[in-house]
């Protein structure tokens, strides 16, 4: 059933009369449910042309303004290219293709002077076809999307100049109309193109989508319409640095606030001229939201960097743990970077063991999302046969949100090492019994010498919770100590030129150093465990 | 008559030395008769991050056996205490800026002999040893570590520079052989 009614044909008449698209025209009309957008651009144009096609006598009893339609054609048979009751400011002009038919062919050439064709062709299986054929070349795996469409800004004021028209054209019936009594454009956009979008790649459209189709209309030819805004309102177009443009849409739809109707009237045509050509595609992009797996991992060897070592572009060190276990997934998830982060980290020459260190790593814009516990287990399998400095174990997916709960590990949990200690002096088994008898014992850190060229100089307290001493000969043992998160356990040992106080050193009383350092667990109980 | 290096020897002989901490990471230069005081030399234990540890070198006056040391001060002059030195931050704004002859402390010892230590190389300072003032035998029993005197961090462009004026390990060790060979010589 046609959606226009008796009442909105002036209004109907006056907008096709002035080059305005048969969507448009329902938008401003009012028209709010869907089912009339989505029929074919040809059908609506007969049927709009039918339900215009009225006695002589209502129109011309009504309304001097515009001619019938039977008159109109008759003129362009003619041959006229100016008819100057056609258009309020003045200016002939009117959106008709050279050889006089409008209704019959299809306007394919008739660009709507307020969509500028995205409710024309753009809205239209065809054009749809096309943006998916992108989508599904571009080679990502998802299972719902959301759509991003971005419109030139000069939209926002031909939608402003056909409102006022509209407005005053119903205000000579007498009818209100406010802003909410029209359809936005992006609306009717939606309406019509999201079912078409969810058949053609045969997936939902869903706000919440981690997978982003973005496709940019511009239109060069009428980039002028919104610069007699900065004149009337210039603090709204204020340069940012970022920006290419100062018209962004944002700013345009404030100045489009702010201005008052006389003014926008003298600046720009209402309704606004037909432009030659339709809106261009600038851009069609697609992109997943990151995806972050986490894990534990071991450190087997001591000449292993956590990250790239690499001074002046030359590497010091062959490969780092980073690499080593996001290597393998950059490539399984076809992403294009990674972003790796751990609770704490350790020193080139410390291993770490027990059940590791979690990580976390966030992947960008993976191609590849989708994957079942077992293909994520063998992941880990393939990670572990790749290298023996390094094992991983609980490699699973997790949320943004989970990444808090690895960070907090790192400034609250303990953590417990063991060290190999070479003492200078002599030692019996009884020199060393004393340590496993001192519980909570603080120690006071000057930043150490060895990080001071990058850290603050501070002092940190810290804690030993705990220490458990083995003895193994007369200059050697072992110790075993559950300390605080940020606790520097070398220092604690050699005494760091006595900057850290006390230190194994001045309980001792003797000169010690520390020959190997290992971290035996990092208490923190995340990521969750998983029954490898 | 230089005091025992803290490299650490061996239980038995069998066992070779352990390399100590400053081995480990630091390069020790020198610079002898600082001021053109004779045998005040200093001992720059550089780290591989560029930051330096002035140290006195054994041979230094203050070393050797039978001097006692009575204070140690950081007032330097009347404005100046090494003491005041604040540092803040990463980039450690406020330091005292030092070049290679500043004065970094005076040591007072009880035959009335009075010894300055100086600098001798140019950057921010870090931090003085305050362990030395309340406990002044320290910088005789372990001037090498916990009897340092002073971290300072030169500027990131100078750090490779620092050392051209200074001594190597090994040329200084000529120095001090050619010194005792002086003294043998004119005795």
């Amino acid at each position: 059933m046609f959606p226009l009614t008796v009442e909105n044909k002036h209004v109907a008449q006056l907008l096709l009369s002035t080059g305005t698209c048969p969507r448009c025209i329902f938008r401003f009309c009012g028209v709010d449910f869907h089912a009339p957008y989505k029929l074919p651009y040809k059908e609506l144009l007969n049927e709009l042309q039918k339900f215009l096609e009225t006695e002589k006598d209502e129109l011309i009893s009504e309304v001097p303004n515009p001619p019938p339609k039977k008159i109109r054609l008759q003129e362009l048979e003619d041959g006229i290219d100016g008819m100057d009751n056609l258009s309020q400011n003045g200016e002939g002009k009117i959106s008709i293709i050279e050889d006089g038919s409008i209704a019959s062919k299809n306007s394919n050439l008739n660009v709507c002077n307020v969509c500028l064709g995205i409710l024309q062709d753009f809205c239209e299986k065809e054009f749809i076809k096309k943006v998916c054929q992108k989508v599904e070349a571009s080679g990502f795996e998802f299972t719902n999307l959301v759509l991003s469409i971005s419109f030139p800004p000069q939209l926002s004021v031909r939608e402003h100049a056909a409102w006022l028209l509209v407005k005053q054209e119903m205000g000579k019936q007498s009818l209100s109309l406010e802003r909410n009594d029209t359809v936005q454009l992006k609306e009717a956009y939606k309406w019509i193109t999201h079912p078409l979008f969810s058949e053609e790649l045969g997936v939902p459209i869903d706000g919440k989508s981690l997978f982003e189709v973005s496709v940019v209309f511009a239109h060069p030819e009428t980039v002028e319409d919104c610069h007699f805004l900065r004149a009337i309102c210039p603090d709204c177009f204020k340069p940012a640095k970022n920006k290419q443009s100062v018209f962004t849409r944002m700013a345009v739809m404030k100045a489009l606030n702010k201005i008052k109707e006389e003014d926008f009237r003298k600046q720009f045509p209402c309704p606004p001229n037909s432009p030659k050509a339709v809106c261009s595609v600038v851009e069609i992009e697609c992109a997943h939201g990151a995806v972050f797996v986490a894990g534990r991992y071991n450190k087997y060897s001591r000449n292993l960097p956590q990250t790239p070592w690499i001074i002046d572009g030359e590497r010091k060190l062959d490969s780092s743990v980073e690499e080593l276990i996001s290597d393998h997934l950059l490539t399984v998830f076809k992403a294009e970077s990674f972003n790796f982060s751990s609770s704490g980290r350790e020193d080139v020459d410390v291993r770490t063991l027990g059940n590791g260190r979690p990580f976390a790593i966030e992947l960008v814009n993976p191609h590849r999302v989708h994957f079942t516990s077992q293909e994520i287990k063998e992941l880990q399998q393939k990670i572990n046969n790749s290298s023996n400095k390094i094992q991983v174990r609980d490699l699973q997916l997790v949320t943004r949100e989970a990444i808090g709960h690895m960070k907090e590990g790192e400034e609250e949990k303990t953590k417990t090492y063991s060290a190999l200690i070479w003492t200078n002096k002599a030692i019996q088994r009884k020199d060393i019994e004393f340590l496993d008898d001192i519980k909570d014992l603080k120690i006071d850190q000057k930043t150490p010498l060895r990080v001071l060229h990058r850290r603050p100089l501070a002092v940190r307290t810290r804690i030993i919770h705990s220490m458990e001493a083995h003895y193994v000969d007369e200059h050697h043992f072992r110790l075993y100590l559950k300390t605080q998160a940020g606790t520097y356990i070398k220092e604690f040992v050699h005494g760091d030129f006595g900057r850290t106080k006390p230190n194994i050193c001045s309980l001792m009383d003797v000169t010690a150093d520390i020959l190997e350092l290992d971290v035996e667990s990092v208490d923190v109980d995340w990521p969750p465990a998983l029954d490898d | 008559m230089a005091t025992e290096p803290e490299t650490p020897v061996a239980a038995s002989a069998a066992e070779p030395a352990v390399p100590s901490l400053v081995d480990r990471y630091f390069t020790r230069w020198y610079k002898a008769d600082v001021k053109g005081k004779p045998c005040e030399d200093h001992c720059i234990l550089q780290h591989s991050n560029r930051i330096c540890v002035i140290t006195l070198a054994g041979s230094h006056p203050v070393l050797q056996s039978g001097k006692v040391i009575k204070s140690i001060s950081y007032q330097i002059s009347t404005n100046c205490s090494r003491l005041q030195n604040k540092v803040s931050g990463k980039f450690k704004r406020g330091a005292q800026f030092l070049t290679e002859l500043a004065p970094l402390c005076k040591i007072y010892c009880s035959d009335g002999e009075e010894y300055t230590i100086s600098s001798c190389v140019r950057g921010r300072l870090m931090e003085v040893n305050e362990n030395i003032l309340h406990k002044p035998s320290l910088l005789q029993q372990k001037p090498s570590t916990e009897g340092y005197i002073a971290v300072v961090l030169p500027k990131f462009e100078e750090s490779k520079s620092i050392t051209e004026g200074l001594l190597t390990q090994k040329q200084y060790e000529e120095v001090v052989v050619k010194r005792i060979n002086a003294t043998t010589a004119t005795s």
